[in-house]
């Protein structure tokens, strides 16, 4: 490990990092309740879809930056990759579980069903059980190098399916007929505004839990270094 | 053709080990026989609704068949350690895979021949004369890619402490196109749809197909590391 033995600090922008995290995050929400009007027919649960859209571009982003890592991880065989990957796809698991809660709950307000088999819905799940089986891959080993080097991999080819994935779902469901027509969503430019900001608040917010997740993950492993030599030390 | 040599000896060495124990293919066997009867005993066969759902059925037996398949696949390679034995052969790394994916094909092919007649006599299901060359296509290329992704992944999850536990978890989400474009086509053709019906879905398993085979050649060699 080229991690010694001192302490790792933070990163040397974290306090910038966090408080831009903290007031674009802040302005998203005052546009997003007390700015930007209600959509007509839908009302306040309209609202949802600032959370929903937003959540969905960061966890396609954390997924892709996953396959990023993964490849730079396999030709360089360095652990720093491997830390960013693990903990971005942790935040891309996190925000898709955001997606698939919210998605019921505005499709009950507005198509007046909690589900549909639609493409979108149902991508989004399987990019789910992907990422789930990923961070399941990187329990399943105890070295940290097979752990890298298989979830690596696995990242790769998750990433590859997901398109494949996505096109089979729509073949399926121009087959059967659509009981839902999604989308067909009309904005306003004050609610595009609003879209825009909270897709850029989310995105910071993304760098924040990645950084701040790199660091957990530097103190996790310098913690197992100790422990380690605490042992050799006693035997 | 020392390509193909070294794959050939790789099935062949699979094929013969397993026909002196037969402890492979006798389990996907009875299981395989026993998914069936699950079946009847879930659906009841009389019924008219077995007909729509009969291609599901057929495609879940040999998808959980298979599973058992792949499991042993490379896990069977760690006694002694054979599979450092594989990796010094002198050969390509990919030459392993495909080794052992086309032994573990011919394992799939063998329960699909033995079980598809069973389905359907035990379901009273009448499967149409015509029917039969495209419904051969369309389990060889649905067959194709559930081996080509579920080998490649054997091999990755063969290492990990639960290797019978993490394979089907991280097998299936990968493999829903061929799962969907699978069942989507065989229930086409059993159902005499015309032609333009099934072979966007064809179509969408070749192209997966190719697409897990070609997969390998790249990553196969990071899995097989030291």
């Amino acid at each position: 490990m080229k991690y010694d033995y001192e302490t790792p600090r933070k990163w040397k922008y974290h306090n910038i990092l966090a408080w831009t995290a903290f007031l674009t995050v802040s302005a998203a929400l005052y546009l997003i309740f007390m700015w930007v009007p209600n959509e007509k027919i839908q009302g306040p649960v309209s609202k949802i879809i600032y959370f929903h859209v937003s959540s969905a571009w960061l966890a396609f982003f954390a997924f892709f930056v996953v396959m990023v890592c993964s490849i730079a991880y396999l030709k360089t065989k360095d652990l720093k990759w491997d830390i960013i990957s693990h903990v971005s796809a942790e935040v891309g698991v996190l925000f898709t579980t955001i997606v698939l809660v919210t998605g019921p709950i505005w499709g009950r307000a507005s198509w007046n069903a909690w589900w549909t088999w639609d493409h979108r819905l149902t991508t989004t799940l399987i990019l789910w059980f992907i990422y789930v089986a990923y961070l399941m891959i990187r329990s399943a080993f105890n070295e940290e190098e097979k752990k890298a080097r298989f979830s690596a991999i696995f990242g790769i080819i998750g990433f590859i399916d997901v398109p494949i994935v996505w096109m089979s779902i729509r073949w399926w469901r121009t087959i059967h007929p659509n009981i839902v027509s999604s989308g067909g969503f009309a904005m306003d430019p004050s609610m595009v505004q609003t879209l825009l900001a909270s897709l850029a608040a989310f995105t910071v917010l993304y760098f924040y839990l990645l950084e701040k997740g790199i660091f957990v993950q530097r103190i996790r492993s310098q913690v197992e270094l100790l422990k380690q030599r605490i042992t050799e030390e006693n035997s | 053709m020392n390509t193909l040599n070294g794959i050939r000896a790789i099935i062949w060495k699979d094929l013969a080990s397993e026909f002196r124990t037969k402890e492979l293919l006798s389990s996907m066997l009875i299981f395989a026989v026993l998914t069936i009867i699950v079946f009847v005993f879930a659906f009841d066969p009389t019924k008219d609704i077995v007909r729509q759902v009969f291609p599901g059925m057929v495609w879940v037996c040999f998808l959980f068949a298979g599973i058992l398949g792949l499991n042993r696949s490379f896990v069977s390679e760690k006694t002694n350690d054979c599979i450092t034995g594989l990796i010094l052969c002198p050969v390509d790394r990919s030459v392993i895979y495909f080794g052992k994916m086309t032994a573990n094909l011919i394992y799939i092919s063998i329960v699909e021949i033995v079980t598809l007649p069973l389905f359907a006599v035990l379901f009273n299901y009448r499967i149409p004369l015509k029917a039969v060359l495209p419904l051969v296509l369309v389990i060889f290329l649905g067959s194709l890619g559930f081996i080509a992704v579920g080998t490649f992944l054997s091999a990755l999850s063969a290492n990990a402490r639960s290797s019978e536990i993490l394979l089907p978890v991280i097998l299936f989400p990968i493999m829903v196109p061929v799962i969907l474009g699978a069942v989507q086509a065989s229930a086409a053709v059993l159902a005499m749809a015309p032609a333009a019906e099934w072979i966007s879905w064809i179509k969408i398993l070749a192209a997966f197909d190719a697409i897990f085979l070609a997969i390998p050649l790249v990553l196969f060699e990071y899995i097989l590391e030291v």
